[in-house]
């Protein structure tokens, strides 16, 4: 085996560039798979401080919420919403991947435990979306 | 039809001359149903002898005609030309494998990876032929076929960022049939396997961009091989720090 292997000096080394995601659709999904976390993040480190905020008494937490309305904010979290979904739908798409379900001896198509995953999501989402308007009345 | 062309730029490079590849064109007779390897030995034949690139059975089994066309990891033995034509096709070698002529790269790396992941069958005591052979039930044979159909092209090796990034990743074929041997109901090397499996460099390198599933011609899905050896390699460090007397 040693003996076939080719003179190591005479090969050409490709490299990848800092742009290689943007080569094919998949990569650049990927990329912004990932990308999201950093939106999800930075909303998580927000929501902890609304909540610190809580501890400073009923002023504080009523002065950070307003500054929370502010158009730029209103977009972050607009932008973090969309991240998550995606986020959300990429993550029911890899686990049935890498976690195959099966009835007895035959395992469940991919795209069926993947709907399944999605329409559970979509009644939890709405649940919690009913409780807080609920609290808001 | 008969005169019909169509153009393939087709990547170049001549050890020790050039310092890297560049792009010839050929223009040469379009045939609907030729694919890029025919028009390859087309050139070779009758246009250009000094074009090198390595392809053997034409028929999808030997996994040897693996290259870039327009970019993408295929077996150019199943790209036909009427899917591009009219449009030119750009003919490059497998990406993040390193060239040693024209279309034709070094495997070594490959091959090294894959002897590492012991995929053969292993057994702890060989039983006498005379008992026979080691029967299977269907669904424990359905249970890794899918991973057994992978033929070594290398495509996915080619598709993955990851790979390119960090060559050290033992790569998605190289998983993929660790992991067929670990489900293999006559095998008993899994203790062999998974220290190289669950390592750094094996499969928690890899971050899922699913690329080498899409581009597999034998539809073998290395990146649910990946992910799911994952889970095993963490069911191996959970008991292993639960049972620290030893594992099961």
């Amino acid at each position: 085996m040693t003996g076939t292997r080719p003179d190591k000096s005479k090969l050409y080394y490709p490299k990848m560039t800092p742009t290689w995601w943007l080569k094919r659709p998949n990569y650049i999904l990927f990329m912004l798979r990932e990308f999201s976390s950093v939106f999800i993040a930075v909303f998580l480190v927000v929501f902890l401080i609304q909540i610190c905020q809580l501890t400073r008494g009923p002023e504080a937490y009523a002065d950070f919420s307003q500054r929370l309305g502010s158009p730029g904010w209103i977009t972050f979290h607009v932008v973090a919403l969309l991240f998550a979904l995606y986020h959300s739908i990429t993550w029911f798409y890899s686990s049935a991947i890498v976690l195959p379900m099966r009835i007895g001896e035959t395992e469940i198509p991919r795209n069926r435990v993947v709907a399944l995953n999605l329409a559970l999501l979509a009644v939890v989402s709405f649940v919690v979306l009913l409780l807080f308007i609920s609290l808001q009345g | 039809m008969a005169d019909k062309t169509i153009t393939l730029k087709v990547a170049r490079y001549r050890p020790g001359q050039d310092p890297a590849p560049t792009l010839q064109t050929y223009t040469i007779p379009y045939r609907q149903d030729w694919v890029v390897l025919d028009a390859l030995n087309h050139i070779k034949d009758q246009v250009d002898g000094t074009l090198s690139y390595r392809w053997s059975c034409r028929m999808g089994v030997c996994g040897s005609c693996g290259m870039m066309v327009n970019g993408v990891p295929k077996l150019t033995c199943a790209a036909f030309l009427r899917d591009y034509h009219p449009r030119e096709i750009r003919v490059e070698p497998l990406a993040n494998f390193p060239v040693i002529r024209d279309l034709v790269v070094d495997i070594t790396d490959f091959l090294d990876k894959l002897k590492r992941v012991k995929p053969w069958l292993i057994r702890k005591l060989e039983k006498p032929i005379a008992e026979g052979e080691y029967l299977q039930k269907p669904q424990e044979l359905e249970a890794y076929k899918q991973f057994t159909q992978c033929i070594n092209c290398m495509l996915c090796y080619s598709a993955c960022p990851v790979y390119g990034l960090e060559p050290e990743f033992l790569g998605p074929a190289a998983i993929a049939l660790g992991y067929r041997y670990n489900l293999d109901s006559r095998d008993q090397g899994r203790e062999e396997r998974q220290p190289v499996l669950g390592a750094h460099d094996g499969v928690w390198q890899c971050t899922f961009v699913g690329e080498c599933s899409e581009v597999c011609p034998k539809h073998v899905d290395p990146a649910a091989a990946i992910q799911r050896s994952k889970v095993e390699a963490a069911k191996d460090w959970v008991k292993a720090v639960l049972l620290p007397w030893g594992q099961r």
